[in-house]
């Protein structure tokens, strides 16, 4: 695609331009009734403009904030634009919130409307009515079992682009009007305002402008030289920056097509058959993906168990170094050859990346060895660091400079400095405008010549990329003074398929410990193959043998930590293992998944206390909420195990490359 | 949508308002040997309504839903459905006359898929000749795609598009169950019979069930008897409930005053004899 004309700088501008250059290409598809269901860039300008001008008819303006609340339809995407068309902001909602959490951030962001996808979003928000005075009407895109109830100030989506039809039809100036009022849209007006899950605190909703969202859409699309035919997946939280980015941002600008699945338990089926040429995903997926290829591989027969693991050592040995186009023997490649046909091809295809140009991944730190896993397949993975605040980009590892232990180079248009403190600061065009109605927060954020804490702490290594180490408040030290950086020690435990998340404790105290979450599929898996029976999560979890095997990974972590100068005072003297999977319901988790450690450590108080009083196990009683909002409690007793530590020992002269 | 049952099997059937009586069982007796299974047994199902059967163990209830679909036939007593007194009939002639129904035991075709499963449903649906089904051509065809539609709207309104091709022995006690009812809905049935929908599930999968069983009615108009264990759900989802013991019907009522009442507080409990 072209680059972006100066004059186009909305997104409904860019719509239009769509549906005039290329009005016959598709532009998102949806499988709906098992069939994937496509519409035009023409037909998407349309249907936006219908509902525009339906929502304009029931008494949406400029200037009026729209929650949209649902999962990735292409009816959620399209009212994104018609919201904009007609100057008010779309305010994105995590649909998976508790109604106390939606309820401050409706209330917070004083929507005018709100655009739903179904009847449990309908309930959730009607439920909230009486706490949201300036909320005037409810639409959903999903009838089902929505007929009965009172449509005063409820509407199907077809019934409000069929208003808008009407209007149109009734007065022939309407359209021209419309257009005139996307015409007049800015570069620098608000375009949306994307609430932050927040590890801290209340979420905050940055607000972005066109601009902000546009100039970073387009970079990366420069950056990775993305057309008009690249296709992608659209599965992660509208209410995510990456998802608004990725999904519909570079959609616009470069006019690619967007595929929304049928349903979230489908992605993966979905994801096979479009063949996505560009992926972006959080760490989380690509270990989904890799733990599942495991455990399956465990249950295989012996002569393909074979076969796989002989490639994948093959792989793991050349599959990058041909992947960067650096040389690599005749013979290693003609054996990479057989295994792109036996092993390496068949299992892109399982995940859906046959096609893949590029992937990203971000959003958390990626353990080395899945990271290399898929892109010794071929997978060209790459790594991102980005935030809401920066309208996503901040730095990106550019083809052929890819590391697992950083982050990448700055992102084009992109300054970074960092602080005394050791904290990264960013200046960019994808710099948000401020926190909506929270001038504090911009003010702590946001300096005055535009330059933003990131709140994270990293340093440029020698071939300067940025490399991350940990949120910047969470690095401490021990009693000792050694450095204490509690994500790095939690990632090197995550990596084992059978950890799914840890905690880890330290700062301010004299050594480092652990609370572990198995993974329920791979270590239920192992139950199942060695005979271990449980009757629930909480059992397995307690069971002595997983214990066992939580030790061995925490061992050979502590043998790894042992080996890195920096690092080797962290080594984990004592671990347990949770009784409860750590939950984004009961606030243990954000909703991007990321674990809240300070939050983690003061509802399980009584097992820190025991971390460090040197009992042997402890009896808590936990308080969970259910998905419906109910309340309950789980009661367990947690042993406690300790672990030996190793001598900190210099690097050895000889090590393995890229370690 | 599948509002309306699809008539053309029939000879015009009249269209049955909501609220009038779709079913009347009157002085229903069911004996094996010595063992009487049903003893005079009367009640109605009315057009658009929840209806359940409860009872303690062995009261009777599954025979009730066998006599009334077909299976048994009782030695005493009269089945009307649709104003029209029943004479002796196989099972297969009330699913033509539009009952159909899931059973306490999952009785699906394990090696096929969820999808294959709810098209076989369809079969009674199907009006073009096997000669034409086997060429998959033409009028079969066409046939086939307007089955298929209506399956996936089914998937579709069950939520189980992520097993769509999956065989219905790899699944998960739940997901068959819904698998099952789906098959069940693919025969457009005026009247259809649960039985035990929620046994063996948890909270949430029960909560799952009792919502489809809402919105099937909702959306379909389809009048629902389902036999349950679970109180709580019964309580929650019917309108009116019969109740049986050792064969007889000791209640009949809203769920309210079935609660209240001292014979189904007894067979519950236990009394001293």
């Amino acid at each position: 695609m072209a680059a972006r004309a100066a004059g186009d700088d909305t997104f409904p501008k860019l719509l239009m331009r769509n549906a005039a250059v290329m009005g016959s290409r598709p532009a998102i598809r949806e499988k709906d009734l098992g069939i994937w269901q496509t519409w035009t860039w023409a037909q998407v300008a349309d249907e936006v403009r219908d509902v525009a001008l339906g929502l304009q008819a029931l008494g949406l303006k400029a200037g009026d904030t729209v929650a949209v609340v649902g999962a990735n339809r292409p009816r959620l995407y399209w009212t994104f634009a018609a919201v904009q068309s007609i100057g008010g902001v779309p305010v994105p909602v995590y649909k998976d919130s508790v109604a106390d959490e939606m309820v401050y951030v409706l209330e917070h962001a004083e929507v005018a409307f709100a655009v739903v996808e179904d009847q449990e979003q309908t309930d959730k928000v009607l439920s909230m009515a009486d706490r949201l005075p300036g909320l005037a009407h409810i639409v959903y895109d999903e009838e089902r079992g929505l007929r009965h109830y009172d449509h005063t100030r409820l509407h199907g989506f077809a019934a409000v682009q069929e208003i808008g039809r009407k209007a149109r039809a009734a007065d022939a100036g309407l359209e021209a009007r419309w257009r005139q009022g996307i015409a007049a849209g800015r570069g620098g007006d608000l375009a949306v305002i994307l609430y932050t899950s927040g590890t801290t605190g209340k979420p905050k909703g940055v607000m972005l402008s066109y601009d902000n969202v546009l100039i970073s859409a387009e970079n990366g699309i420069k950056f990775d030289a993305l057309s008009a035919a690249e296709e992608v997946i659209a599965y992660l939280p509208l209410a995510w920056v990456g998802d608004h980015i990725f999904s519909y941002a570079q959609s616009y600008v470069s006019g690619f097509c967007v595929n929304c699945p049928e349903s979230p338990e489908t992605v993966v089926d979905d994801r096979r058959e479009i063949g996505p040429t560009y992926a972006f995903a959080p760490p989380r997926v690509y270990e989904n993906l890799l733990t599942l290829t495991l455990v399956r591989m465990e249950d295989a027969s012996a002569p393909k168990r074979r076969m796989f693991n002989y490639f994948i050592e093959h792989a793991r040995r050349v599959g990058e170094a041909i992947l960067d186009r650096q040389p690599v023997g005749l013979v290693d490649r003609l054996l990479y050859g057989l295994g792109e046909i036996l092993v390496y091809g068949p299992l892109k295809n399982r995940f859906g990346f046959s096609r893949i140009r590029v992937a990203y991944t971000a959003g958390e730190a990626i353990g080395p060895e899945i990271f290399r896993f898929f892109r010794s397949i071929g997978v060209n993975l790459k790594q991102l660091y980005g935030a809401t605040e920066a309208a996503v980009y901040v730095t990106m590892q550019p083809d052929a400079e890819i590391r697992a232990d950083t982050v990448g180079k700055p992102a084009p248009d992109v300054e970074i400095r960092i602080s005394e403190t050791g904290e990264v600061l960013y200046r960019s065009p994808g710099v948000f405008m401020g926190y909506f109605k929270n001038p504090e927060a911009t003010a702590a954020t946001k300096t005055a010549d535009g330059w933003v804490h990131s709140g994270d702490a990293g340093f440029f290594d020698q071939t300067g990329h940025l490399r991350i180490i940990d949120r910047a408040k969470d690095v401490g030290r021990l009693l000792s003074g050694e450095l204490f950086a509690p994500k790095y020690v939690e990632n090197k435990l995550k990596f084992f398929p059978n950890i799914k998340e840890v905690v880890a404790v330290g700062d301010g105290r004299g050594f480092c410990c652990a609370m572990i979450n198995i993974d329920l599929v791979a270590v239920g898996n192992w139950a199942e193959r060695n005979n271990v029976s449980y009757a629930s999560y909480q059992e397995l979890a307690g069971h002595p043998k997983v214990y066992d095997i939580i030790a061995s990974h925490v061992d050979q972590v502590n043998r790894d930590l042992a080996g890195e100068p920096m690092m080797s005072g962290s080594q984990i003297q004592r671990f347990l293992v949770l009784h409860k999977e750590l939950d984004a319901d009961d606030g243990e988790l954000t909703r991007t998944q990321k674990v809240r450690r300070g939050f983690i450590a003061e509802r399980y108080a009584p097992l820190v206390e025991a971390l460090y009083d040197g009992s042997t196990e402890r009896y808590v009683n936990t308080e969970v909420t259910f998905e419906d909002g109910r309340k309950g409690s789980i009661a367990a007793t947690v042993k406690i195990r300790d672990m030996a530590t190793y001598p900190a020992v210099r690097p050895e002269p000889v090590r393995e490359a890229a370690e | 949508m599948m509002a309306f049952v699809d008539t053309g099997r029939r000879a015009g059937p009249k269209p049955i308002a909501a609220g009038e009586v779709l079913l009347e069982v009157e002085g229903i007796s069911l004996a094996f040997g010595g063992v009487k299974a049903l003893n005079s047994i009367s009640f109605d199902i009315r057009k658009g309504e929840v209806r359940a059967i409860i009872g303690p163990n062995g009261a009777g209830k599954t025979s009730m839903l066998n006599v009334i679909n077909g299976f048994y036939h009782p030695q005493h007593g009269r089945i009307t459905y649709r104003g029209e007194v029943r004479r002796r009939q196989r099972p297969d002639t009330a699913a033509q006359q539009g009952i159909s129904r899931t059973f306490q035991n999952v009785a699906l075709f394990k090696g096929l898929t969820t999808l294959e499963n709810i098209m076989a449903g369809r079969a009674l649906k199907m009006n073009v000749g096997f000669f034409w089904q086997c060429l998959r051509v033409g009028p079969a065809l066409n046939e086939e795609i307007a089955h298929r539609r209506k399956v996936e709207e089914i998937i579709d309104f069950l939520e189980i598009e992520h097993i769509r091709k999956v065989p219905v022995g790899k699944l998960p006690y739940g997901l068959k169950k819904r698998v099952e009812l789906g098959r069940a809905l693919a025969q457009e049935p005026e009247l259809l019979l649960l039985d035990e929908p929620m046994a063996g599930m948890n909270l949430e999968e029960k909560e799952d069930m009792s919502r489809f069983i809402l919105d099937v009615r909702e959306q379909f108009g389809t009048t629902i008897a389902l036999i349950e264990h679970d109180m709580g759900v019964v309580m929650d989802i019917s309108d009116r409930v019969v109740v049986l013991d050792y064969g007889r019907k000791i209640a009949d009522g809203t769920p309210d005053e079935v609660q209240k009442n001292q014979d189904v507080i007894d067979a519950y409990l236990g009394v001293q004899h």
